[in-house]
């Protein structure tokens, strides 16, 4: 694919065909500036002249934004003036982006040549920060560009005024294309984008996106799909500006005892910290937000040079992350440890290092990271990935590799979600009354949708109507009614719902949080916490995390270590502490699971003693030890190790397929074993291999034929195992919320209540017990299922793993741990799968043990 | 405290007085088959219990009388052959359905269905449910004909008694059953909302107990029978109920601070835990 663009451009750079008409104001500004429009500018401004729908790939620092919106800034130049007394103008361009700080941030960017050429364009933001008298203005007054997220899209169209207000619609730009359409955002947005089509048939769209693996697929999603009687596969145009000067990256080869496990490369924090002395402003970029407060905790404790080093991730006070936002901006920090909410967009300073600590799981998202430094075209960026352990050595290395290669490995798109549409068809009954059949033909010409079938479109709808339950009770209390039954036309019941459906739409629900509140010191009585006042707001952490906390208990949070006080309405609070180390690590494997491309890199240098060398000599040393004392596998080949440890037999697999289809096969081999009476107590599962322990010798019922490895990597695990472990799951409990939250079967907030949704809602566990016992193949057990199996449990991937080591597995049966399997035995106990063992907790604690009782 | 009218023929005396002096709780667990045949010997018991019946029950003793608690969410009194359940909210997913919350009418039939089993498994004489068996004013009114059939077949054959809650203060209408505000029986007071300045034998409902235990980092919370020696708050048993933790300030005043204890619903198995040892 990546051929294949890099031609299409070569001719278009011969044709030499951009001559696009621009007005002298503009070809002026660009001449006092000494610029000159850049070829992609100039082509995309050509082929919106020409009516055409495009999508623009290019690196960071390319001028996109000004290519983007250069069609507008023209076409609006050209417009005649509005005469006084003719109606205002509905919005002429609208610009989304995935982050309102990016709207915001555009608007400075794009009022600084509008100002200099003194163009009759007005540009307004509308974010969820926007005043309530503004957003009123706007509607009867609308700007000439608007710049907005997702989630006001999708308000804007739910509005009585809607086809007024984009009636005069021409644009629509895209920005960070490729990072809003993996989403159930980016569902949300396709069908927004369908609406708006529906509203105003002639807009054009543009797409601003990096580089991602199938260009395709994003060209297809800014056109409308099954439009006429053919099946053309519609497309918009593509421009591609190559990345300038290649990145320099290098791997920092540690002089410290490389780590076997764990993620916090604490070997290295000198070294990093020299690093840092070394450049003007670095960007640290970690995986996890407990990497973030751990390294920047270690980091200040060596700083003898007081470098201004500050923290930045997304549950953090607001205030305290604007505060280090402005400080990059003004230059003034020396470097700033980021989780990926810093991984998109805005222009910050003068970046000249970007450190990544912990393997960075994909070849894309390091790129776009590195990106994040040096945002001029032409000058190399600047690297250094610092692997926290020995695979993560192996990891970096492939993805510097794949940096150098050009290749992308973003996630495949996936077909719109149920729920997202189910919240999507109440907006549009909100706007008015929808005839079904023009609004499925809508729906489908959305790139998400296009597969959708009527049958389950049609339940969607019902689903919005009444619950869309097999017993039909609800019809009296239903949400839309048709008019009556032959018309096909559908009107909301009740203004409310239009009220509950603006307080409740989007798709991003964050895990339940509470405050963290420091105080300089608690004054307790019996019951707890004595009131307290005052006292200054952290940032936010999730009351699951916090539940697992006791009084006295010590963590690390917002650069400093607290310790829990206990939870006094709806506010976790805390207190300084004096302790060093702290008591709960924080600790979260990588959110990310590790992508197909790089595992496969991995397998493939592994598989290769020649490439060892390229590796740092603690590792390659380590994979010889591996080849001396084991198996090193070949690329196709899946290696299985047993061996005994203390009372305990276990069991490694190294499958390299993610943490999360490990997890599942994790679970399903070990109720395999358990069938086989190999009687497992346990799993731990990494981004590289599978840990399975139990009280049987695993190895010699394999070598006896008593356990055939075949049988237990058959792919008909992923059949009725995988269906009943499904089903009890906690994991799908979790995902049932976020299905149930998005298609409005509950609400987050409720009319006239201000009290967090948990109070006034039903717990999602228990609906989801009660519809599993009773309609098992309800909308939204179907959307769950779907969105479990590609989500939470990978199971695509598993299946494709099992598929590939048909057999390819090879056993080696070992007096004592591996080389290999010492990484994953230390993760032993620190890695445990929520949801297990919570019996034997209660267990535990619980008194009335058979001796109590019957002792005197 | 000590002796208690009405006193069953099953409690375990000569054993039971020396643990009372003893100060120690009265509640075993009989989880396990040899324990049982043990008991079995000992006592004289129902034909009808099984050790089955008893397998991961908790007996506590509220003011002397002794109630077996089953992890299903019910407690059985063996003295008057009575189970006792609480805050069933009948009707609970129409009630906001009514409101614009479609959640799946099922709740009435997974609630009903649920006691079914336990009437099956204790076969009691009488039922006693402890208020707001329906969501709302209207909701009896409002139940499925399955769930109306179901539940006049449960009502067959016994005593049945609808303690009124704050959900259900009017008397439904139809379905059978006596209807009181509160029920006076052995030792023990029934009522819907438990009161801090109750006789002792208080056994309430209403508020719907939850604990929750943390151990090495992790966190369990199940729905609890709150106890002490004397008073008992029931679990909510209605399908869509949830649950308020034992500290939270709505249960001030009814047991002594942390000195009581929740006998926690596991799988299968009713949990004892101190409330010292609670979060």
């Amino acid at each position: 694919m990546a051929n294949e663009t890099k031609i299409l451009r070569r001719q278009a750079i011969k044709l030499d065909l951009y001559a696009p008409d621009i007005p002298q104001v503009f070809l002026d500004w660009f001449g006092k500036r000494g610029w000159q429009p850049r070829p992609h500018q100039l082509e995309l401004l050509q082929r919106s002249q020409q009516g055409d729908s495009t999508l623009l790939i290019a690196p960071t620092g390319a001028g996109k934004t000004l290519a983007g919106f250069l069609p507008s800034l023209t076409e609006l130049t050209a417009r005649p003036k509005r005469k006084p007394g003719e109606r205002h103008r509905g919005v002429h361009t609208l610009y989304i982006s995935p982050l309102k700080a990016l709207a915001v941030d555009i608007k400075r960017n794009l009022e600084t040549p509008i100002d200099e050429m003194g163009l009759p364009v007005t540009v307004e933001t509308r974010t969820g920060d926007t005043p309530s008298h503004r957003r009123q203005r706007q509607k009867l007054v609308p700007p000439d560009i608007l710049l907005t997220t997702p989630e006001q899209l999708a308000l804007l169209i739910a509005n009585k005024d809607a086809d007024r207000f984009f009636a005069d619609l021409r644009f629509v730009i895209f920005d960070e294309l490729h990072s809003l359409v993996t989403s159930k955002r980016g569902h949300l947005l396709s069908l927004g984008l369908a609406r708006l089509r529906h509203l105003q048939g002639e807009l054009q769209t543009i797409g601003l996106s990096a580089t991602v693996a199938v260009p395709a697929d994003l060209q297809r999603w800014l056109v409308a799909q099954n439009v006429g009687d053919t099946n053309v596969d519609n497309q918009a145009g593509l421009i591609v500006v190559e990345g300038g000067a290649k990145p320099l990256i290098n791997i920092l080869d540690t002089r410290e005892r490389l780590p076997w496990s764990g993620h916090s490369a604490r070997h290295a924090v000198g070294e990093i910290y020299d690093t840092i002395k070394g450049a003007r402003t670095a960007l640290l970029f970690v995986n996890t937000r407990s990497q973030a407060e751990f390294l920047f905790q270690n980091l200040w404790r060596i700083n003898e040079d007081n470098l201004p080093i500050a923290l930045h991730h997304g549950s953090l006070d607001v205030g305290q992350r604007r505060k280090v936002e402005a400080a990059m901006a003004t230059n003034s920090l020396r470097a700033v440890v980021a989780t990926s909410t810093l991984d998109l967009g805005i222009d910050w300073g003068d970046v000249d290092l970007v450190l990544h600590i912990g393997a960075p799981k994909g070849a894309s998202r390091l790129a776009q990271r590195i990106g994040r430094a040096n945002h001029r075209m032409d000058e190399p960026s600047k690297a250094v990935l610092v692997p926290a352990n020995r695979f993560e050595v192996m990891e970096c290395k492939a993805a510097l590799d794949a940096n150098y290669l050009g290749h992308q490995d973003t996630p495949p798109l996936r077909p719109g979600a149920l729920d997202v549409l189910c919240q999507h068809i109440l907006g549009v009954a909100v706007a008015g009354p929808f005839q079904e059949d023009a609004l499925y033909n809508e729906v489908i010409s959305a790139a998400a949708y296009a597969e959708l079938d009527w049958d389950t479109f049609e339940r969607c709808v019902h689903f919005v109507a009444t619950g869309g339950y097999a017993l039909k009770s609800y019809e009296r209390y239903a949400k839309i009614k048709k008019v009556d039954a032959e018309s096909g036309e559908w009107r909301l019941t009740h203004p409310r719902f239009a009220q509950q459906y603006r307080l409740n739409a989007g798709t991003i629900y964050e895990a339940p949080a509470m405050t963290v509140r420091l105080l300089k010191f608690v004054k307790r009585d019996g019951k707890g916490i004595a009131a307290t006042r005052g006292g200054r707001s952290l940032g936010k952490l999730e009351e699951y995390f916090l539940e697992q906390m006791v009084y006295g208990d010590t963590f690390m949070f917002a650069g400093q270590i607290v310790r829990f006080e206990g939870i006094r309405e709806n506010e976790a609070i805390v207190t300084p502490t004096v302790s060093k180390d702290p008591m709960v690590p924080i600790y979260a494997g990588s959110k990310f699971p590790l992508s197909t491309y790089l595992a496969e890199h991995i397998r493939a240098m592994m598989a290769d003693p020649e490439k060892w060398q390229e590796l740092p000599l603690q590792v390659s040393q380590w994979l010889q030890i591996q080849a001396q004392k084991s198996i090193i596998p070949t690329v196709d080949q899946l290696l299985v190790e047993t061996f005994p440890r203390g009372e305990k037999f276990y069991l490694v697999v190294y499958s390299f397929e993610g943490r999360l289809a490990h997890q599942s096969l994790g679970m399903l081999l070990t109720k395999r074993l358990e069938r086989a009476r190999a009687r497992p107590t346990g799993f731990v599962a990494t981004d590289y291999c599978i840990c399975v322990w139990g009280l049987d010798d695993l190895g010699a019922m394999i070598a006896d034929g008593r356990l055939s490895l075949a049988g237990l990597f058959d792919e008909d695990m992923l059949g009725d195992d995988l269906e009943a472990w499904m089903e009890d799951s906690f994991m799908l409990k979790r995902t049932f919320r976020q299905c149930a939250l998005i298609a409005g079967l509950i609400e987050k907030n409720h009319p006239g209540k201000e009290k967090s949704g948990r109070q006034i809602t039903v717990s999602t566990d228990l609906i989801y017990d009660v519809l599993r016992e009773h309609e098992p193949d309800h909308i939204l057990m179907q959307a769950t299922r779907e969105d479990a199996a590609t989500g939470l449990l990978d199971i695509h991937r598993l299946g494709h793993l099992l598929a590939r080591i048909k057999g390819q597995i090879v056993h080696k049966d070992l007096e004592q741990v591996s080389p290999l399997a010492v990484p994953i035995m230390l993760e032993i106990g620190r890695e445990t799968v929520a949801g297990e063992a919570n019996e034997t907790l209660l267990a535990e604690a619980a008194e009335n043990l058979i001796s109590d009782a019957m002792t005197v | 405290m000590s002796d208690s009218p009405n006193s069953y023929s099953w409690t375990l005396k000569g054993r039971n007085k020396s643990k009372r002096k003893s100060g120690k709780s009265l509640s075993a667990s009989l989880d396990d088959n040899t324990l049982m045949a043990q008991l079995q010997t000992n006592l004289p018991m129902p034909d009808l219990f099984t050790a089955a019946a008893f397998k991961g029950t908790c007996i506590h003793a509220v003011n002397g009388e002794e109630l077996v608690t089953d992890c299903a969410g019910v407690a059985y009194w063996p003295a008057e052959q009575a189970l006792l359940v609480a805050d069933l909210h009948l009707e609970k997913g129409s009630s906001f359905a009514r409101r614009g919350q479609l959640l799946p009418p099922y709740d009435t039939m997974v609630t009903l269905k649920r006691l079914a089993g336990c009437l099956e498994k204790w076969q009691p004489r009488r039922v006693i449910a402890l208020g707001d068996s329906f969501h709302d004013q209207e909701a009896s009114r409002r139940l499925p004909v399955d769930a109306v059939q179901l539940l006049t077949g449960l009502l067959k054959g016994r005593e049945w008694v609808w303690i009124t809650g704050n959900h259900d203060p009017t008397p439904p209408e139809g379905l059978g059953g006596q209807v009181v505000d509160e029920l006076r029986c052995g030792a023990l007071t029934l009522r819907h909302e438990p009161q801090v300045d109750a006789d002792a034998g208080e056994i309430a409902g209403h508020l719907h107990p939850k604990a929750r235990l943390v151990r090495r980092g992790r966190s369990v919370r199940r729905s609890c029978f709150a106890v002490s020696r004397s008073r008992m708050i029931m679990p909510s048993f209605g399908a869509y109920t949830g649950g308020l933790n034992v500290f939270d300030p709505a249960f001030a005043g009814l047991f002594e601070e942390r000195k009581f204890h929740a006998l926690m619903r596991g799988d299968g198995q009713v949990y004892r835990i101190s409330a010292a040892d609670l979060s």
